[in-house]
């Protein structure tokens, strides 16, 4: 078993911080729409409130890594110019995509759209994660601030889920590869 | 059981809303110039070369890097402004709900294509 440094960064991308973002998303998601729907919610314990503001910080830092690690990590190895007369496309998802009728809209629909909505969850979150983190339990007297905070934070997790579904899609389709070699696991011949 | 889990504080002056507003429009207006920006540079090719920042990335590093700092900008001065002040939010709120909804059309390449 083994994987390749391109894979490996793909797989922290994607699955360590994108995944591991949505799934902290709709946590935050049920919360923030139990304290925003309640008309008068209950005071949070001291603990709660730490805990919450905790967990967005911790949203925060995923969404930007998650972002980031997919523009200047992966993205370069995705766009890469095939030199020209290269039958194999592999080593360039990009063009790889591109060369086939059948595969264009992942890069044509796909890619462009993800590039680009991706960056809407870390600016939202961040939004909403600073009010949590400033108005604490005084956001129960501000029922718009919280409503506009669930909002955003809805908004943040759609672009994500874009984000990831084309991320996944994509590299299924033209899987970013290469670069140093990693031995996981020596396996038995059966 | 630890006290200071459980304790409910007491309840002191309650915040302006003014800081919230300014980090909710900011947030609507940065996420609004990403979107313009992305827009621009797949409709002028000159614009699009003048967005790339970082080679590798390319147009997608200055899309991304102007539209936060257009962002951050926009957030320091609105907090400069609104901060202290207790302001009328739904207003504020709407005008930001309505730069995000244009943000996701205006990065919906099918969207962008109709220009």
């Amino acid at each position: 078993m083994e994987i390749t440094m391109r894979s490996f960064w793909t797989l922290i991308h994607g699955m360590g911080f994108g995944a591991l973002y949505l799934l902290a998303c709709s946590g935050a998601l049920v919360e923030l729409y139990r304290f925003t729907t309640s008309s008068a919610p209950a005071e949070p314990t001291l603990g709660q409130e730490r805990f919450l503001k905790g967990y967005m910080l911790v949203m925060v830092v995923l969404a930007w890594a998650a972002v980031l690690t997919g523009a200047y990590v992966i993205y370069p190895w995705y766009r890469a110019a095939a030199p020209p007369g290269t039958a194999d496309l592999s080593m360039f998802p990009q063009r790889l995509l591109m060369s086939s009728p059948t595969t264009i809209g992942w890069h044509s629909l796909g890619m462009e759209w993800k590039e680009h909505v991706a960056w809407l969850a870390p600016i939202s979150i961040t939004m909403a994660a600073f009010v949590v983190i400033k108005y604490g339990r005084d956001l129960m007297h501000h029922r718009q601030l919280r409503a506009a905070v669930l909002s955003f934070t809805l908004i943040s997790f759609v672009a994500a889920g874009i984000a990831g579904f084309f991320g996944a899609m994509i590299n299924k389709y033209a899987p970013v590869q290469g670069g140093h070699t990693f031995q996981l696991s020596h396996g038995e011949e059966k | 059981m630890n006290t200071s889990e459980t304790a409910v504080l007491p309840r002191t002056s309650i915040l302006p809303n003014g800081s919230g507003a300014a980090a909710i429009l900011a947030a609507g207006t940065g996420s609004f110039a990403l979107a313009v920006l992305a827009f621009a540079g797949d409709k002028s090719a000159a614009v699009k070369s003048s967005l790339v920042f970082y080679k590798p990335t390319g147009p997608l590093s200055g899309v991304t890097t102007t539209a936060i700092l257009i962002w951050l900008f926009t957030w320091g001065i609105l907090e400069w402004q609104w901060g202290k002040k207790t302001i009328a939010a739904e207003r504020v709120i709407a005008v930001a709900f309505v730069l995000l909804g244009l943000s996701l059309l205006l990065t919906f390449p099918p969207a962008v294509d109709l220009f």
